[in-house]
């Protein structure tokens, strides 16, 4: 801690908010790089031989030598993730082994339908686990607080592909209320044109209502179960956070000159609770990603988790490592992000 | 007249030695006039003001025989009817500004949220906060109402408390040590601005605090407090007759400039006052 | 005096007296506390089931009946959880599934429980650059998400239990690092510490000796709060194949196989999720309860 504060001394010309940008900046280019690290030594540990994932098992001897040598395997370590780190840098996470497509260019096409999954978990997640956080933390004790909390529990417990098996058999197979699984049904699926990749977009974007609500019928459980996730997290947060803030002075200041008990929960408490809570939310949205893992097997959702589980049990060690990388590199870049939102919804950060 | 008539308050808290009192049947009353409370810390009194003002921490329980407000009963007041009371006609300043106003919201949106108790309208409200500002003698109240607390000094800060406490222009303000979170320099400052205000406007104070001296050198009348009791009550002006120990103790702790006081004198308890 | 008047006094006569009186009052309150109470009977069943597994479990786990007559049966009294698609005992293998979910929970808080508290307990003690180095390297592992990072370890070293185990504790061990330097950083200016320093001990036997053994408790609750998160990892692993492999009755691995059945036969896949939410809520409800009693700030 020492050089960061000598360092702070030495820049005191610079402003104080650019400075803390710098630093945010290159704490996550270094996280970054270590990223890169664990990947890369993953990849070198695998018994899969990399050569022969290239070349095919029949391939003579020369043929492989040759491209052990194109490989760079003949190089020290330290040069080798040199070549990896370069290679990554501009772009390139290789070639799929199973598609035998670019590892950028799978990932591209997949990653909208998991964004679009996960963004309607996360709403679902915030506007019902705030709400819920809140009352709990009013009712403290009470028994809706403990029907909260078990809510949330249950919701910390159940393995997210079993009940998403369950609600495909219940929802899907006996009340016929949603689609099953896949993203929207093959009679749609041409009729839309791409242009973000997200379904539910794309469609209200072209008029296509009757998409839409096919759509909406194939990710309205998915997200749902996901967004049970998030709520438990994020209610259980909101709860904590709005003790603290219930307990301050200032509450006791807005009472005193008579404010309705409402404005005090969802405008004085709750304006400062929300500052913490970013950082919760965004969180959790990036924890959705490893859900959506096991939820995008359950429901055929032809998304990053997918492609991930596919690579796996083929052993396209490449797709596996570029995905964990994307996803890695995704749950840097919403960290980063919740950094910034605090700094700009707490005053007392923003004019520092 | 009489403003406010309280007969054996008490409050008590649940404890694992099951519930303590830490108000215990205080009594007075108070017309238009400034009202001391004096004890240490622990002594209940600040939990008497908040009593008066029906802010008991839930966990508590606060009873009296008799507690009325300019002819209100309050200990059957309901929650609308306190939130009538209160900002509106009694009010509070507390200890510290870093903690008791709003950390996220501008000074001007906390004034204007108290002033729309008595304004016409939102630029009415407004209005009045900026005349409130410049009453406890902020130079630049429009550089005031935009800035957030932790921006102001302590004092500044609680000049803006005291604004926003008054601008319903209450009948009873209640101050709670409210100068001993400020440097010795800006106290007098805050504490002349509060004398003004609140002999201009005919109001009730209650000043609670530590410090014996200022409070009587700034109220009518003085209340000492022990244990949660009241042990003595007295004239300000009669105070170097005060017949109870633990008041001449209080006295004796006073540095002062005239001789050298030494062995510096401690105060002297005694588990008998309590009772 | 009765025992538990001289537990609950006010004036201890002596340390142990003092410490034993704060241990029975932690458990009176969480006695009281009704979901932590369901949550340790649960946990206590879990273990009880597992040592005795092959005398509570009415048939073989791994082999099954007749493949014509007893294949894919209902719920009943014979099959109480009903029988696979290999005419196995559904029940039977859900409690000799409880083996490895304990050892899995068991292993990975062995071997990750040791590399945090060393990790950050170096830290912290050292601070500087050791403190810097160490606390990026848990940054790093912390930036990715704990299922994903587990997915690529397996990916590498091939799939099975024992791997899946040793994902797990590398991806666990992180939080309880960071955990462990928190408390160090407390401990580390303490009087006790500086006096020993002064008699000259070694700085390794300082941390090893003096500083883990403080940071121990708050360390061990962590892990508790942690284990449901844990089984469910492993349950996912075992869904998607990369953990026990079959004929092992992991309870994961149970669901993924009966994953196919799910419209006709839905108990094959219902019943081991069921025992994985049950475990998994057990130890929620014990960690939340302990988490309530042992933080003071949480509590009221």
């Amino acid at each position: 801690m020492t050089d960061t504060a000598s360092g702070e001394g030495r820049h005191g010309a610079l402003p104080a908010l650019l400075w803390k940008i710098v630093k945010i900046l290159a704490s996550v280019a270094l996280t970054f790089l270590g990223l890169l690290l664990v990947t890369f030594l993953i990849g070198r540990v695998v018994p899969v031989d990399p050569v022969l994932a290239v070349v095919g098992d029949r391939a003579s001897q020369s043929v492989y030598d040759r491209v052990f040598i194109e490989l760079g395997l003949d190089k020290p370590l330290y040069e080798q993730f040199w070549i990896y780190l370069q290679k990554i840098l501009s772009g390139d996470l290789g070639t799929s082994f199973l598609t035998k497509k670019p590892i950028v260019e799978d990932i591209a096409r997949v990653f909208p339908a998991t964004l679009e999954l996960a963004t309607v978990a996360i709403l679902i997640g915030t506007i019902f686990g705030i709400p819920l956080g809140v009352l709990a933390a009013v009712r403290q004790g009470k028994l809706s607080d403990q029907i909260v909390r078990v809510v949330g529990l249950i919701g910390y417990s159940a393995p997210i592909f079993w009940l998403g098996l369950l609600g495909l058999l219940i929802f899907y197979a006996r009340l016929h209320w949603v689609a099953g699984p896949g993203r929207i049904d093959i009679s749609y699926e041409y009729s839309i044109t791409p242009r973000t990749g997200l379904m539910l977009w794309d469609s209200a974007m072209q008029g296509q209502w009757d998409a839409f609500r096919n759509a909406f019928s194939h990710i309205i459980l998915p997200a749902a179960l996901l967004g049970y996730y998030s709520l438990a997290y994020i209610s259980r947060m909101t709860r904590s956070f709005m003790l603290a803030e219930l307990a301050q002075e200032y509450i006791i200041t807005a009472r005193v000159k008579g404010v309705a008990e409402w404005r005090i929960i969802w405008v004085h408490a709750l304006r400062n609770a929300a500052v913490p809570l970013v950082t919760v939310v965004a969180l959790s949205y990036a924890g959705l990603l490893e859900g959506s893992v096991l939820t995008e097997t359950v429901f055929a959702w032809p998304g990053l988790g997918q492609y991930l589980t596919n690579s796996l049990q083929n052993a396209d060690m490449n797709a596996v490592l570029g995905g964990t990388l994307v996803i890695g590199a995704i749950f840097v870049g919403l960290n980063l992000l919740s950094d910034l939102l605090y700094t700009l919804l707490d005053p007392r950060v923003r004019r520092r | 007249m009489t403003l406010l008539a309280v007969e054996n308050l008490t409050v008590t808290f649940p404890s694992r030695q099951g519930p303590q009192s830490v108000v215990r049947n205080v009594s007075f009353t108070l017309g238009r006039e400034r009202l001391g409370i004096v004890g240490e810390s622990g002594s209940g009194k600040s939990q008497t003001g908040r009593a008066l003002l029906g802010l008991t921490p839930t966990s508590g329980l606060a009873t009296a025989d008799r507690m009325e407000f300019d002819g209100i009963d309050l200990r059957a007041a309901s929650p609308a009817q306190w939130r009538k009371l209160r900002g509106a006609r009694m009010s509070m300043v507390m200890q510290d500004p870093k903690f008791s106003l709003n950390p996220v919201m501008t000074i001007g949106r906390q004034l204007a949220e108290a002033a729309r108790r008595v304004a016409s309208g939102s630029a009415d409200a407004r209005d009045r906060a900026v005349a409130m500002l410049e009453a406890v003698q902020i130079r630049d109240p429009a550089r005031v109402m935009a800035a957030y607390p932790h921006e102001l000094s302590g004092g500044m800060g609680q000049r803006a408390m005291i604004a926003m406490m008054l601008i319903t222009e209450p009948d009873l303000l209640i101050a709670d040590e409210p100068t001993s979170a400020l440097d010795v320099t800006v106290q007098i400052e805050v504490l002349r601005i509060l004398d003004d205000l609140v002999t201009s406007r005919g109001m009730g104070l209650i000043f609670i605090s530590h410090d014996l001296q200022l409070v009587s050198s700034f109220c009518d009348r003085v209340l000492v407090m022990y244990a949660g009791r009241v042990v003595e009550e007295l004239r300000a002006a009669d105070l170097a007759q005060a017949q109870h120990p633990y008041t001449r103790g209080l006295m004796g702790c006073l540095p002062r400039i005239d001789g050298d006081q030494r062995p510096l004198p401690t105060l002297q308890r005694d588990e008998a006052w309590a009772r | 005096m009765s025992t538990r008047e001289w537990l609950l006094t006010e004036q201890p006569a002596s340390r142990r007296q003092a410490r034993l009186g704060q241990t029975y009052r932690t458990w009176l309150a969480f006695t009281h506390n009704r979901l932590a109470m369901v949550g340790l009977g649960i946990v206590l069943v879990l273990v009880v089931v597992a040592v005795l597994a092959p005398w509570l479990a009415p048939y073989d786990p791994i082999v099954g009946g007749s493949l014509r007559t007893e294949r894919l049966l209902a719920p009943s009294w014979q099959h109480l959880m009903g029988t696979d698609d290999q005419a196995r005992d559904i029940l039977s293998r859900i409690i000799h599934g409880s083996r490895i979910t304990l050892l899995v929970v068991a292993l990975v808080a062995v071997i990750a429980t040791p590399i945090g508290l060393l990790v950050g307990t170096t830290a912290g003690y050292y601070g500087g650059w050791v403190d810097t180095v160490l606390m990026r390297i848990t940054d790093i592992f912390l930036a990715f998400p704990r299922l994903i990072l587990a997915l690529a370890f397996v990916a590498a070293l091939g799939p099975g239990i024992e791997n899946a185990i040793i994902a797990i504790a590398i991806t666990s061990w992180p939080p309880y690092a960071r955990l462990a330097r928190a408390e160090t950083l407390t401990i580390r200016t303490a009087d006790h510490i500086d006096a020993i320093r002064l008699q000259g001990a070694h700085s390794a036997r300082i941390i090893w000796g003096h500083v883990v053994p403080l940071c121990l408790s708050s360390v061990i609750v962590r892990v508790t709060l942690d284990m449901a998160g844990i089984i469910l990892t492993a349950a996912g692993l075992g869904f998607l194949g990369l953990g026990a492999q079959p004929p092992q009755p992991e309870w994961g691995a149970m669901i993924a196989g009966g994953r196919r059945f799910i419209l006709d036969h839905w108990w094959v896949a219902t019943m081991p999720g069921l025992a994985i939410f049950v475990v998994s809520l057990g130890f929620n409800f014990l960690g939340d309860g302990l988490r309530d009693v042992l933080d003071p700030k949480a509590h009221k």
